[in-house]
C-alpha cells in the first residue's frame, strides 16, 4: 500500500507572530519555520503503518518555495521514503493546494492520503476535505485512531461531545487530530540518510494545474490587549462581583 | 530583540538548514527526555540506565563515530559538534552530559588506535548505550603532569600485571571498560602506554566519590588495580606510545568543553535577563538600573568574543589545521567567560540565585570542574606558551 502525506511549512508553534506594520500579513521575516504539527502527526501515522507492515511506501508532498524542501527532508528523516516538491512562490489558498494535491494523486495513485486537519498558520481546515471531494473518494476527518481492514479503513473521529467511528472504502483521505499519535524525533543517522532519499520537483504547469485566486487577504491585526484586572478589597466583594457582575455563581 | 539562549548566539554563516534540523531534533529529545528530570537526577546523584539507550536511539551516543560500529560519521562536520555540545549544555546540569557522553573521551582511543577485534567488541555495545567506557588518566599522585603517572603495567608473557590507582574518573562506577594510561617503560612520556582494562577483571576495585561541589548526577570514582592481569592484546596503540594517544584525545575534549562552557555562560545570561526584566527594586525594574544593564552587556560582550574564537578554532579543525595552543587558550577563554557569567548572573538573581533548584546556582558550582578538568587553566596557558619559544 502506498501512503501519501502532505506536509506544510509553517511558522514554528513556539513563535509569537506579529502582523507587519502595514497590516498586510503576518511578519514571517527571520522566524523559525517547522512542519505543521498536524502534518507531523500525519507523517508519524504513515510511518507506523509502514512499521506494522501495512504500508510499503510513504511519499511526502509539500507545496511552496524552495525552502519547503527543508520540511520534506524532515519528513524523510522521520521515515518517509521519497519526497515531491511542487514548486511555486504564490501564496496558495486551500482550494488550489487541494487541486495540486489532486494532480499528485492522479500521478501516484496512493491507497491512503493523510493530511493534517488544519495548518496552524491559516487554520482553514479545508484542504483534506476539498481534496477528497475533488478526487471523488471518501474522507475521515479529525482522526484520533485509524485501522486498516482489508480494502477499508476504520477511522475514529473526534466530534463535538464524543467519538464517531466511520468505515471508509479505500482509497480515502484521512485528516489527523492531535490525539492520533505522538510524533517521534528524527535521529541523527536518519537526518543524514534523508539527504540521499529521492525528491522530485514539479511546477504547477508540469502538473497541468492552472492556479487561480478566490480569496483576498484584506487585513491582519493583532488581538486586542487584555485589560488589566482589578484587586477586590475582601472576599465579600469578590463573591458579590462573581454573583452580580460576572453572574457565574 | 529579547536576549535569550538562542538570540544571544551570533549568526554563523556555516550553519545550514540541515544543521538547524539537527538542532531542532536534538532539542526536542532533550526537552522531552532530559530537561524535566535532570534536576532531580542531579539531586539524587544518579541517572537511570535507560537514558543511554534512548540517547543511542536518537543518534546522540553514536555521533562522530563510524557507521560500522553503529555511529554516524558521514556528513558530520564541526558545526554539528558545536550544536550538540551547546544543546547538552543548555540543560544546565553538567553532571548529566558529563556522564552520558563520557564515552566521548573514553572511546576515541579504542576507535583510533585499538585493534579491530577490540573495536568490534567494545564500540557497538557502547554506542548502543548497553555498555560504558571511561578514560583513566588522573592519579591520586597527580593529574596535570600526565607524563609522571605511576600506575604500572609489567609484562609477564602475554599479560600485563597492572598495579596502581586512578582517581576522579567520570563514569568510573558504571564503566565496563577503562581506557587507562599506564607505565610500561621508563620514566617520562616515553614510558606511557594506553591499556583497555575491563572492570570485571580480578583485582580491580572502585569506590565512589559522591560528595562533589557539582556534577552530582555524574558518578566519579577512584579505581584500584591490584595485580590485575590484562592480556597484551588489550594494548591501545603501541607500547610506550601512549602519550600520543592521550594528547590526540585532548583537542576534541577541549573543543567540546569550550563549546559547552560558552553555552553555559549563555544560559546564565538568559536567566539573568529574564529576572532583571521582572524584578523591581527602588521603583523600577532591575533591567532599568544602569549598573545591571552594564552587567548584561558585559556578559554578552564576553560571550560574543568566545563564540567568535570557538568558530575560528572549529574552522581550523575543519580545514585540518588545528592549533593545540589556540585550542588550549580557547579553553581558558571559555572557562573565564563561564565564570564571569555565572558570577554576574548570581549577583543579578540576588538571594533567589543562592537557592538550589535553578540553572544559575548549579552552573556556578560547576565552573571549577570545567576550569580544572580536561587541562587546568594554568596548564593550558603553559601549553600555549611553550609553542612560542619565549
Ligand atoms: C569532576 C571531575 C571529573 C574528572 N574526570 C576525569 C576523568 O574522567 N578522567 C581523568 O583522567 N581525569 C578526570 N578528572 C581529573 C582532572 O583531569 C584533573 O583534576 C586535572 O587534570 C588536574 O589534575 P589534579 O587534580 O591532579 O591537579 P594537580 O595536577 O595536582 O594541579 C593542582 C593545581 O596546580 C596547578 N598546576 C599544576 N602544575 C602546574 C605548573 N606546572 N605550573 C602552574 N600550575 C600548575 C594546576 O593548574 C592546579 O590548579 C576529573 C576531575 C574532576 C574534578
Amino acid at each position: 500500500m502506498k501512503v501519501l502525506v502532505a506536509v506544510k511549512r509553517v511558522v514554528d508553534y513556539n513563535v509569537k507572530v506579529r502582523p507587519k506594520s502595514d497590516g498586510s500579513d503576518v511578519d514571517i521575516n527571520n522566524v523559525k519555520m517547522s512542519i505543521n504539527p498536524f502534518c507531523e502527526i500525519a507523517v508519524e501515522e504513515a510511518i507506523r503503518l509502514k512499521e506494522a507492515g501495512v504500508a510499503e511506501e510513504i511519499i511526502a508532498v509539500s507545496i511552496g518555495g524552495a525552502q519547503v524542501q527543508e520540511q520534506i527532508r524532515t519528513a524523510l528523516a522521520l521515515g518517509a521514503d521519497r519526497g515531491i516538491h511542487v514548486q511555486t512562490e504564490d501564496s496558495l489558498e486551500p482550494l488550489e493546494i487541494a487541486r495540486l494535491l489532486k494532480s499528485i494523486l492522479d500521478k501516484e495513485e496512493p491507497t491512503l492520503v493523510i493530511t493534517g486537519k488544519q495548518s496552524i498558520d491559516g487554520d482553514n481546515n479545508q484542504t483534506g476535505q476539498m481534496l477528497a471531494a475533488l478526487a471523488g473518494i471518501p474522507q475521515g476527518t479529525f482522526a484520533s485512531e485509524i485501522t486498516i481492514e482489508g480494502d477499508h479503513i476504520s477511522v475514529i473521529r473526534e466530534v463535538d461531545g464524543g467519538l464517531q467511528t466511520v468505515k471508509l472504502s479505500l482509497p480515502a483521505v484521512v485528516t489527523t487530530d492531535l490525539r492520533l499519535n505522538e510524533p517521534r524525533y528524527a535521529s541523527l543517522p536518519n537526518i543524514m540518510k534523508a539527504k540521499k532519499k529521492p525528491l522530485d520537483v514539479f511546477t504547477p504547469e508540469e502538473l497541468g494545474v492552472e492556479l487561480s485566486n478566490h480569496i483576498d487577504l484584506v487585513e491582519v491585526e493583532p488581538p486586542p490587549d487584555r485589560q488589566a484586572g482589578i484587586k477586590v478589597d475582601d472576599v465579600d466583594a469578590l463573591v458579590d462581583k462573581l454573583k452580580n457582575e460576572a453572574k457565574v455563581i | 530583540m529579547a536576549l535569550t539562549f538562542d538570540s544571544a548566539r551570533m549568526h554563523n554563516p556555516y550553519i545550514t538548514s540541515e544543521h538547524e534540523a539537527w538542532r531542532t531534533q536534538i532539542r526536542r529529545f532533550i526537552d522531552a527526555e532530559i530537561m524535566p528530570y535532570a534536576e532531580s537526577w542531579d539531586e539524587n546523584g544518579n541517572i537511570p540506565s535507560d537514558l543511554w539507550i534512548k540517547a543511542a536511539g536518537v543518534g546522540l551516543l553514536g555521533f562522530g563515530f563510524p557507521e560500522k560500529y553503529g555511529g554516524t560519521l558521514e556528513g558530520i562536520d564541526v558545526w554539528h559538534s558545536w550544536i550538540i555540545n551547546e544543546e547538552l549544555a543548555r540543560i544546565g546540569v553538567g553532571g548529566v552530559s558529563a556522564s552520558l557522553m563520557v564515552h566521548g573521551i573514553g572511546l576515541p582511543p579504542v576507535i583510533n588506535w585499538g585493534s579491530s577485534e577490540m573495536k568490534q567488541r567494545v564500540a557497538p555495545a557502547v554506542l548502543a548505550g548497553e555498555k560504558h567506557i571511561s578514560l583513566g588518566i588522573t592519579e591520586p599522585g597527580g593529574g596535570s603532569d600526565v607524563a609522571s603517572l605511576s600506575t604500572t603495567a609489567i609484562r609477564e608473557g602475554d599479560v600485563y600485571i597492572v598495579n596502581g590507582s586512578k582517581t576522579y574518573i567520570t563514569g568510573g562506577m558504571r564503566a565496563n571498560w577503562v581506557s587507562t594510561a599506564v607505565r610500561t617503560g621508563g620514566e617520562g612520556a616515553g614510558g606511557v602506554s594506553m591499556l583497555l582494562i575491563p572492570t570485571d577483571a580480578k583485582g580491580f576495585t572502585r569506590t565512589e566519590l559522591d560528595r562533589k561541589q557539582g556534577w552530582w548526577a555524574s558518578d566519579t570514582a577512584t579505581l584500584y588495580f591490584d595485580n590485575v592481569r590484562v592480556p597484551v592484546d588489550q594494548l591501545i596503540g603501541e607500547e610506550n606510545k601512549g602519550f600520543r594517544v592521550i594528547m590526540a584525545n585532548f583537542n576534541d575534549e577541549r573543543m567540546s568543553m569550550s563549546a559547552a562552557m560558552e553555552a553555559l555562560g549563555r544560559v546564565c545570561l538568559e536567566e539573568a535577563v529574564e529576572w532583571a526584566q521582572q524584578r523591581k527594586t527602588f521603583g523600577k525594574r532591575l533591567a532599568d538600573h544602569q549598573v545591571i544593564r552594564h552587567k548584561i552587556a558585559q556578559m554578552k560582550q564576553r560571550l560574543n568574543a568566545t563564540q567568535a574564537y570557538i568558530r575560528l578554532c572549529y574552522e581550523a579543525i575543519q580545514s585540518n589545521a588545528p592549533n593545540p595552543g589556540d585550542i588550549a587558550l580557547l579553553k581558558v577563554q571559555s572557562s573565564e567567560t563561564m565564570e564571569y557569567c555565572a558570577r554576574e548572573a548570581m549577583q543579578i538573581l540576588g538571594g533567589a540565585g543562592y537557592m538550589r533548584g535553578g540553572r544559575v546556582e548549579r552552573i556556578y558550582r560547576e565552573v571549577r570542574v570545567n576550569a580544572i578538568g580536561g587541562g587546568s587553566e594554568e596548564i593550558m596557558r603553559d601549553l600555549a606558551s611553550r609553542q612560542y619559544q619565549l
